[in-house]
């Protein structure tokens, strides 16, 4: 058996990062999940890529520039049809303070 | 006893480029609209929205690189910046993080003397945040307006190359004034399209390794840089006096306070996750858009106080004056040429610069400080060329000018309209003065002996009969001749 | 006319009666609406069907018919996209509980496309949540059932088009495909799917899992239906910046070519290991086939398509971890509220999503973050690199390439559910191409010992699917695989 390559520390902080409120349980079980696809993936590890340039792009392309000219928005009620919960022509979500984040 | 310090100070700037549309959309960036009126599928990230790059922007990104000697990079890349946060549609934010646009360029300052070059790490572009809104009404929920989110950004990134607040505060308004005569950003504080965020440490005088540095948000003013600056390096000075450590941090300005205060320390730090968006390839700028870039690129403030000085022979406090704002500049260049074009007396370019420079800085300005108008010049520049080319040829005084000025920016109306209405014109016919004269001089033999025997005050009270005759319309100067002519002839 | 058997027509034939005037586009949209309302319980293919919005379409290209305008290639037939695929005014889930209710307020440009070439959409199709799996067991809506055999797996994501298609739920769909979406799918339900070299059709309105891998595909009855459907949605679109600009080959005139000389490689240590015994023998005579059309076999290798499995579940995790993100109960989705914001968020997200997608969140946002990023995401995006460039030596020695689409037949739905990474070991044969952007087909090539259908794999270089139409479409008419239907959607 492989060392362990993620704990249940890394497993709280990751969720944290992504918004994901996960019980004690959940915890477990997605730490035990991760472990086995992290222990898989560790065959990348015998590569020597030193010398190997990221593929970000598959398919070489470069970006296409748009002209500055205004296009149509959408109308207001459209834009704020599928909020949960709206006020005052805008998105309303529990209080924060400017600045978190 | 007490060591002395230096600090070090760094400064990230965000500025909104006057583009028409939005940086990965088509929505407009007009400021002001009702909330959520100027957004579509992209910059609401919906799901399935894609952005594509606005090349208005590149190319106003580039021009402002130029103008603070970058290198402009030909293959550059966008990355995400993940966080959470409700005024960022897709909760990440669309910017470049390798591979930025433009980078190593410069600045230079001076202060009470000094000179200093500011290196610039990099500008890149990226896209706004929406803004939060907190009315009272609210029911104490945060309101989200999604206008200003995706309004292209330049962040303009400086190396930690200030030591004094003072050279900070510089560094800002010197960029700020490029920024708007490269035509990139309006220069506007209080609407937050010019934006800073100052990295403040200390570190004993003559030591070459940096201090720990703490990052000051919330800083949307001059003079507010200022007072962010000194507080943060009188606070670190007496951490460090009573023996402790500065914490690396991120502290917010409280402007009723005037204090900052700790929004996140180290360990609450931000893991962004940066990597490359793979919805945009990579940008390339080719050597033609750079050169098309820098042909586009309009002289810049320091360029054109030289100019003024050597050119038009203004002081260097009017030429200061007069570049203090791309409107204004502008606005004074094409008087002046106007002026020369227009004006039946030819005048030397230095005579016209002066003219124009004198009018401008005396009745247009007060003008437009009295009637609170900006830099919303009620009159053309052509038009006012016209009058001072009135006053040039003597037609009226400098003045009947001051009132013909605020008629014509009132009505709306050509100068010699004005003039003409209101009867203003002042009687530089010869025939007219002459026959006045005559007629003055029939009239006061006894004066006219005083005269002619040596007293030559006499010739005031003659002056005085003419413009009281004429209701002061007479041109002084051809009364004199004309007093002259007929007294010693 | 055989009107009972009328719904066995492909979609090239069907848009010709229509076409033709024998047969109205409304009478069509009804004969597979009522198969729908017959036979999708059993399957549970469909999300939303729409009969009022579909007989309305249907009724306007009826009314083009009777003023004489040109029709469309896809002129009034019934067709359905995958829930994925965002369309104005009709619930678009992506099968997921965070947008049960969510209606986007436009249209994707493919279903601007396929609206005008006269398509009809009858509705929205199941997937695995938010096209994460290999199975279709992980919509939030319950699981699709694969027509030959309902206690197995259609296959995943495009689970709902693949089994509306191969039971004639619809004349065909449109799936989207990111490590093997749409390829697999067919493969289990015996029918055919193309997946488009990345860039080839537009991403605009497709609700991103991993946007450097995603393409919208077909799927359908025959390759020549692929063809003609990728005819249509293929092209530039200048809201999405990854789309080519490059001009779009008629794909349906390679239909009937030869394909004598052509020079087909075989990756034999990919599939001799580890694969059924069954779907290796079919491919073998696949193989026989092709050698009998006058094609040449090539011996090539990959030496690196191993690794696909972990690249591709790193990179895309992590570009899933960026696009999910904005699923924050913001603007649009379900909310459920917490203390304070971070709360609602993380609550929100939490029960809104599914175990699969929470997996993948977790993964990607682990393989980005500080400390992680060099170790996963770059390392995976350099092994990217050589599987690119084993594809580009590889197709020096031949124009195709052949491999089975899945290592075994449709496996029983719960089989795999309890152990991801069998899971993602499924894919093995259908990462390597997404990885490397190029175009691939599954085309059905054989049954197993119990009657399961199994499909071939052949991928051709960037911007080469009229190839692959070629070389697939010569193999349908030497075979009758594609003429097998499930016997339980073929009472009437």
């Amino acid at each position: 058996m492989s060392a362990v390559r993620i704990s249940l520390e890394d497993v709280r902080h990751v969720a944290k990062l992504a918004r994901l409120s996960l019980d004690e349980q959940e915890i477990e079980t997605m730490r035990k999940q991760l472990d086995s696809i992290l222990d898989y993936m560790a065959s990348l590890e015998q590569l020597d890529l030193a010398a190997v340039e990221p593929t970000f792009y598959s398919v070489a392309m470069q970006a296409p520039l748009r002209t500055d000219v205004i296009q149509p928005s959408l109308r207001r009620d459209e834009a704020l049809r599928a909020a949960p919960m709206e006020k005052a022509g805008a998105f309303a979500v529990p209080k924060v303070m400017d600045g978190e984040g | 006893m007490a060591r002395t310090y230096e600090p070090v100070i760094g400064l990230e700037v965000h500025a909104q480029l006057l583009t028409r549309s939005k940086m990965f959309c088509g929505c407009s960036t007009e400021f002001g609209a009702p909330p959520n009126t100027h957004v579509c599928p992209v910059c609401l990230g919906l799901p399935g929205a894609l952005p594509v790059p606005n090349g208005g922007a590149v190319e106003m990104a580039i021009r402002a690189a130029l103008a603070l000697g970058c290198t402009v990079r030909n293959r550059s890349r966008f990355a995400r910046k993940n966080y959470f946060y409700p005024d960022l549609a897709k909760n990440y934010q669309i910017s470049q993080y390798e591979l930025p646009l433009n980078e190593h360029g410069r600045l230079e300052i001076e202060v009470d003397g000094v000179k200093r070059r500011v290196g610039i790490v990099r500008i890149h572009l990226e896209e706004d945040a929406a803004k939060n809104l907190h009315p009272v009404g609210a029911g104490g929920d945060t309101l989200v307006d999604f206008n200003r989110g995706g309004t292209p950004l330049m962040e303009i990134v400086s190396d930690p190359d200030m030591r004094s607040a003072a050279e900070a505060e510089e560094y800002l308004r010197k960029l700020r004034e490029i920024l708007m005569f490269a035509g990139v950003n309006d220069g506007n504080l209080e609407e937050g399209s010019f934006r800073c965020d100052a990295n403040v440490s200390l570190r004993p005088t003559g030591q070459k390794q940096l201090g720990t540095r703490v990052e000051l948000k919330n800083i949307n003013s001059f003079r507010f840089v200022r007072k962010a600056i000194e507080y943060e390096v009188m606070r670190q000075q007496s951490v460090l006096d009573s023996g402790g450590i500065v914490e690396q941090e991120t502290r917010a300005w409280n402007v009723e306070q005037s204090r900052s205060f700790t929004m996140r320390s180290k360990e609450e730090a931000m893991d962004y996750r940066y990597f490359p968006d793979p919805d945009l390839p990579e940008l390339v700028v080719s050597d033609e858009m750079i050169a098309r870039a820098r042909a586009q690129l309009a002289e810049l403030p320091a360029e054109k106080r030289a100019r003024y000085r050597s050119a038009l022979g203004l002081t260097e406090y009017d030429a200061s004056v007069l570049t203090s704002h791309p409107a204004i500049s502008s606005y004074f260049e094409s008087c002046t040429n106007e002026l020369l074009k227009a004006c039946e007396k030819p005048l030397s370019p230095q005579q016209a610069g002066k003219r124009c420079a004198n009018f401008i800085q005396s009745e247009v300005m007060r003008y437009l400080k009295t009637e609170g108008l900006g830099l919303q010049v009620p009159v053309t520049a052509s038009r006012l060329a016209e009058l001072i080319a009135i006053v040039e040829i003597g037609a009226i005084s400098g003045k009947m000018a001051k009132e013909v000025f605020a008629q014509m920016a009132a009505t709306g109306k050509a100068a010699k309209k004005v003039v003409e209405q209101k009867g203003l014109s002042q009687i530089s016919d010869a025939s007219v003065i002459d026959g006045e004269v005559e007629r003055l001089i029939q009239a006061h033999p006894e004066q006219v002996e005083q005269y002619r025997s040596g007293n030559k005050k006499v010739l005031g009270f003659f002056v005085g009969q003419v413009m009281k005759a004429t209701k002061g319309s007479a041109n002084p100067k051809m009364v004199n001749e004309a007093l002259r002519k007929y007294l010693e002839g | 006319m055989t009107e009972g058997r009328l719904h066995t027509r492909t979609l090239v034939a069907l848009s010709s009666l229509v076409a033709s005037g024998e047969i109205s586009s409304i009478e069509l949209t009804r004969l597979f609406l009522d198969r729908i309302g017959r036979f999708n319980g059993r399957l549970n293919a469909f999300l939303t069907v729409d009969p009022e919005y579909a007989l309305a379409q249907a009724a306007a290209i009826d009314r083009s018919k009777q003023k004489r305008e040109a029709l469309g290639p896809l002129s009034g037939v019934p067709i359905a996209v995958k829930d994925n695929i965002c369309t104005r005014g009709i619930r678009t889930t992506c099968a997921s509980r965070i947008l049960e209710n969510y209606i986007p307020p436009y249209d994707a440009h493919v279903v601007q496309r396929l609206r005008k070439a006269g398509a009809v959409i009858v509705g929205k199709l199941n997937m695995d949540e938010f096209a994460m799996g290999s199975s279709n067991e992980n919509s939030a809506f319950g699981p699709v059932r694969n027509p030959w055999s309902l206690e197995r797996t259609p296959g995943g994501s495009s689970g709902g088009p693949a089994a509306a298609t191969a039971s004639s739920l619809v004349a065909a769909a449109l799936g989207s495909d990111t490590g093997g979406s749409v390829r697999q799918p067919a493969s289990f339900c015996g029918i055919t799917a193309l997946k488009p070299t990345y860039g080839r059709v537009s991403r605009y309105g497709l609700v991103a899992f991993a946007s450097s891998l995603d393409q919208i595909a077909p799927i359908t009855r025959d390759i020549r239906d692929a063809a003609r459907l990728l005819g249509v949605i293929a092209g530039h679109d200048s809201r999405d910046a990854t789309s080519y600009p490059g001009e779009v080959e008629n794909y349906e005139v390679e239909c009937g070519k030869a394909i004598k000389g052509m020079r087909v490689g075989v990756v034999r240590d990919a599939f001799e290991k580890g694969c059924d015994e069954d779907v290796a023998s079919a491919i073998d005579k696949a193989l026989e086939t092709f050698k009998q059309l006058g094609c040449e076999l090539v011996e090539v290798s990959l030496p690196h398509i191993s690794y696909g499995v972990s690249v591709y579940y790193i990179v895309a995790p992590a570009e899933a971890s960026s696009n999910l993100a904005r699923f924050d109960s913001v603007r649009y989705g379900l909310r459920v509220l917490g203390e304070d914001l971070f709360d609602t968020y993380a609550k929100t997200r939490a029960q809104g999503f599914g175990a699969e997608v929470k997996r993948r969140i977790m993964l990607g946002t682990y393989a980005l973050s500080a400390g992680y990023y060099d170790a996963f995401y770059l390392r995976a995006q350099k092994v990217r690199t050589l599987i690119w460039n084993d594809y580009a030596e590889a197709f020096k020695r031949c124009d195709v390439l052949l491999t089975p689409t899945a290592p075994t037949p449709a496996f029983k739905l719960g089989e795999k559910t309890g152990d991801p990474l069998a899971m993602y070991l499924q894919d093995i044969f259908t990462l390597p191409p997404s990885l490397a952007g190029i175009p691939a087909v599954s085309a059905p090539c054989g049954f197993s010992s119990s009657g399961l259908p199994i499909g071939m794999q052949l991928c051709a270089p960037a911007f080469h699917e009229g190839r692959l139409v070629r070389i697939t479409h010569a193999f349908e008419q030497s075979t009758d695989f594609i003429n097998r239907r499930p016997a339980a959607f073929e009472l009437d």
